[in-house]
């Protein structure tokens, strides 16, 4: 009987610690699912965030590298500074990618730094039990904006695709969600994209994640993934931001770093 | 030979610096034990600049230099602030197209050249360091000439090698002046 | 071998590619400023890394990166930038991960000044970051000394798996001075049972991590470091003792200090006082079998410091408060003098 669906191999076989209806799952699976396919589980070191995901290391397969909070493309950096042929990837939240390690965001994309970043947003802290991230909508009530989200006491949110992709080191931008079976292949696609991307050598790649958070937005997962639908796509259009195909290194200059 | 304490001081940009790199440099070629310690900081953008450069035959305690054995001063405030603190016995070499030279001290040997105006007269362009440094070790053969040709021949870079020949004519412009 | 004459930052960055140090990650800092420039200028050539990173905050986990890799990595700065560097200093403890961090000491606290310091005694003995845990503390005298002090500290982090500082200061950083360079083979340890830098397929993932979240787990990772550093204790601990078998006066003095210190009991010496001088040149373990040694016959003990007074402790409690510990120190980047030291052993060697 031929195997039509099967756990992919480089996502280890345990459970996960993650709460219920939590889309953490899904972007875990289909990360591995391109690494599997792609073949490069044992050239591949993963670098994991302080937040949900900090613990991801006991659920990839590859090498990975636990960073401080924010600090994941530093780290990422110094891994592929001196390993250019292995690919690396960073998984990080709102909080520790666009609040706390905003600096090294910002930095390793103008670097062009050649990596991959994988960015869950859910608008949310969730580790913390649910304070108000740099992207918690307006109006969203958090345990630190009990009154709502208002801009003028606590600013606008970030949009991270759109910042990043002014960068001339950005080769891809793209926002996808993972709220309904379409949106899911288009984010496994993105995220392929991103790591053939690294194998070219194009620069640096982010795939923005809309993803919910059940237990902290106070919502069951079904109606989690309504809010996400009717809430969050309005705010941060899903769309590739920058896609540039030929990278983004002078070719004299010799592709990969 | 106890230790020799030597204070180079002056503007920004008049080459204290390379004037004591010089003199740490002779002392690497007579195989002396040697400190250089310059002054940094904001100072290094075109205020006041100094130099310590000690030489002996033992290793160097504290690299700074506070009382002199040779003071080399190249601008008014310089020699001003630092003839006061050279050991007694010391030797103080100064520019006197620059500096007038007003001190109440007997104890010890001034020696002032107008080495700005003789590196103007003879084409040594920035050369004024260079011919006081000539002046030094004619006082004070604390140095060799050939030791002193080999010290500009390490510090100038290859880059600026022609320049090798107008350090030796100022070493000697200042020798006989 | 050949005597060259070297800035002491180009020293210790010349002395770090010639320990096998593949690369290089810095944020510009005065006084430390030369040694990242070196880097930029030589680490390319002898085919390492240099990257100026958008602050030290991201350069300390950049060689926290690297080094989880297996390659040798190194970062430097001054004092403000090592505060900055601290976070990742534990991080880098806290994965067992080796690496060295140079800090070219100025005054502080705050932005301070930017002149010599030892007023990060302290941070770099006590508390480099939250948590248990211990950096290996070098700290040279000598242009000399700081190329076979970073040769060593490679060697030491690589064998514990820990992280390694050189504590010098601005002075020992801008001064130059004759440096020979050894024949450095840089010992090959064997990372291969715990750097991530991809499995192949021929082993199980590696994880760099220092999250635990079960304290008796986390316990026993302490537990295991503290046995390590006990060893460290024994047998890592280093100090010069000068004219100290006859002194009735023993000047404690580290660094840049120590060569004024040691002017003084020179001075001292000539007026017939017995003065000598203990220089630690491990910090961290602090050398108490060498300072008992040297304090054998004293009758006291002087701290000699570019701060105000961080040393005192460590001297007072290595020699179980047997002899009082008297104190002479200037701070803020004043360096002290010769002679200011030598009034001080006057007043306290010239009393009986």
């Amino acid at each position: 009987m031929a195997v039509v669906f099967e756990r992919p191999k480089s996502l280890i076989d345990i459970p996960t610690h993650y709460c219920p209806g939590c889309t953490h799952g899904i972007v875990h699976r289909i990360l591995c699912e391109v690494i599997d396919e792609m073949g490069i589980e044992g050239d591949t070191v993963g670098v994991c965030p302080v937040g949900c995901s900090v613990m991801a290391y006991d659920y990839f397969n590859c090498d990975m590298i636990e960073a401080a909070h924010g600090r994941a493309p530093a780290v990422a950096t110094g891994v592929k500074r001196t390993n250019p042929d292995k690919f690396v990837f960073t998984y990080q939240g709102d909080g520790d990618l666009a609040a706390i390690g905003t600096a090294e965001t910002v930095h390793v994309a103008t670097r062009g730094e050649n990596i991959v970043v994988i960015f869950i947003n859910n608008t949310i802290y969730g580790m913390t039990g649910g304070q108000m991230a740099p992207t918690t909508l307006p109006g969203q009530v958090t345990q630190t904006t009990p009154f709502g989200r208002s801009p003028e006491l606590a600013g606008y949110p970030v949009k991270v695709c759109e910042m990043l992709s002014q960068l001339t080191g950005t080769a891809y931008a793209e926002r996808v969600a993972v709220d309904s079976v379409p949106h899911i292949r288009d984010a496994k696609k993105a995220i392929r994209k991103a790591f053939e991307n690294q194998k070219e050598g194009k620069g640096f790649s982010i795939v923005e994640v809309l993803s919910t958070c059940p237990t902290n937005w106070g919502l069951a997962p079904l109606d989690a993934i309504k809010r996400l639908q009717d809430e969050m796509i309005p705010y941060y259009p899903l769309g590739v931001y920058k896609d540039v195909a030929e990278g983004v290194f002078p070719k004299t200059e010799g592709g990969e770093k | 030979m106890a230790t020799t304490e030597i204070l180079l001081a002056g503007f920004g940009g008049q080459g204290i610096l390379f004037a004591g790199k010089i003199l740490a440099y002779c002392g690497l070629m007579d195989n002396k034990e040697l400190s250089w310690l310059p002054s940094y900081g904001p100072e290094m953008r075109g205020g006041t600049c100094n130099c310590s450069v000690c030489i002996s035959d033992e290793p160097i305690g504290s690299p700074l230099v506070l009382t002199p054995d040779i003071l080399i001063a190249m601008n008014q405030p310089s020699f001003d602030k630092f003839v006061k603190e050279v050991r007694p016995g010391g030797k103080v070499f100064f520019d006197s197209t620059l500096i007038e030279a007003d001190t109440d001290r007997t104890d010890i040997q001034l020696f002032g050249i107008p080495s700005q105006q003789m590196a103007d007269e003879n084409g040594l362009k920035g050369g004024s360091n260079i011919i006081l440094l000539g002046k030094v070790i004619k006082e004070t053969n604390i140095f060799s000439l050939d030791t002193m040709k080999k010290g500009i021949e390490k510090v100038v870079p290859p880059t600026k090698a022609q320049l090798i020949p107008n350090n030796f004519k100022a070493i000697e412009l200042g020798m006989n002046a | 071998m050949e005597r060259k004459l070297m800035k002491g930052n180009e020293a210790l960055a010349e002395a770090a590619i010639r320990a096998g140090c593949k690369c290089f990650f810095g944020y510009p800092i005065t006084p430390q400023t030369e040694l990242a420039a070196y880097m930029a200028k030589r680490m390319h050539k002898s085919g390492g890394v240099f990257l100026q990173a958008e602050s030290e905050i991201a350069a300390i986990n950049m060689v926290l990166g690297a080094a989880s890799t297996g390659v040798r990595a190194m970062t430097s700065s001054s004092s403000p930038g090592i505060s900055l560097k601290s976070e990742g200093v534990s991080y880098i403890a806290g994965s067992d991960l080796p690496a060295v961090i140079i800090n070219v000491e100025r005054g502080g606290p705050g932005l301070g000044g930017i002149q010599p310091s030892q007023a990060d005694y302290w941070q770099a003995t006590k508390a480099l970051g939250h948590g248990d845990f211990q950096l290996i503390v070098y700290a040279p005298a000598s242009v000399q000394e700081m190329v076979d002090c970073v040769v060593k500290a490679f060697d030491r982090a690589d064998k514990y798996r820990m992280p390694a500082m050189i504590l010098a200061d601005g002075l020992l950083g801008q001064m130059m001075e004759p440096v020979e360079f050894p024949e450095i083979n840089p010992d090959a340890y064997d990372k291969s049972g715990w750097a991530a830098n991809g499995h192949k397929f021929k082993r199980e993932h590696h994880i760099i991590n220092s999250l635990y979240l079960q304290p008796d787990e986390l316990e026993k990772s302490i537990l295991d470091r503290y046995k390590k550093y006990e060893i460290i204790k024994k047998t890592e601990t280093d100090a010069e003792l000068y004219l100290t078998e006859d002194a009735d006066i023993v000047i404690c003095a580290f660094g840049a200090t120590a060569r004024v210190a040691k002017s003084a009991v020179n001075s001292a010496r000539e007026l017939g006082i017995k003065a000598g001088l203990f220089r630690p040149k491990t910090l961290w373990p602090f050398p108490v079998k060498e300072i008992n040694e040297a304090a054998k016959n004293a009758k006291c003990l002087l701290s000699v410091e570019m701060s105000m007074g961080q040393m005192i402790d460590d001297i007072k409690l290595a020699i179980n408060c047997s002899k009082p510990v008297h104190f002479f120190g200037r701070t803020g980047g004043v360096i002290p003098t010769p002679v200011e030291v030598l009034e001080e052993i006057k007043k306290l060697g010239g009393a009986d």
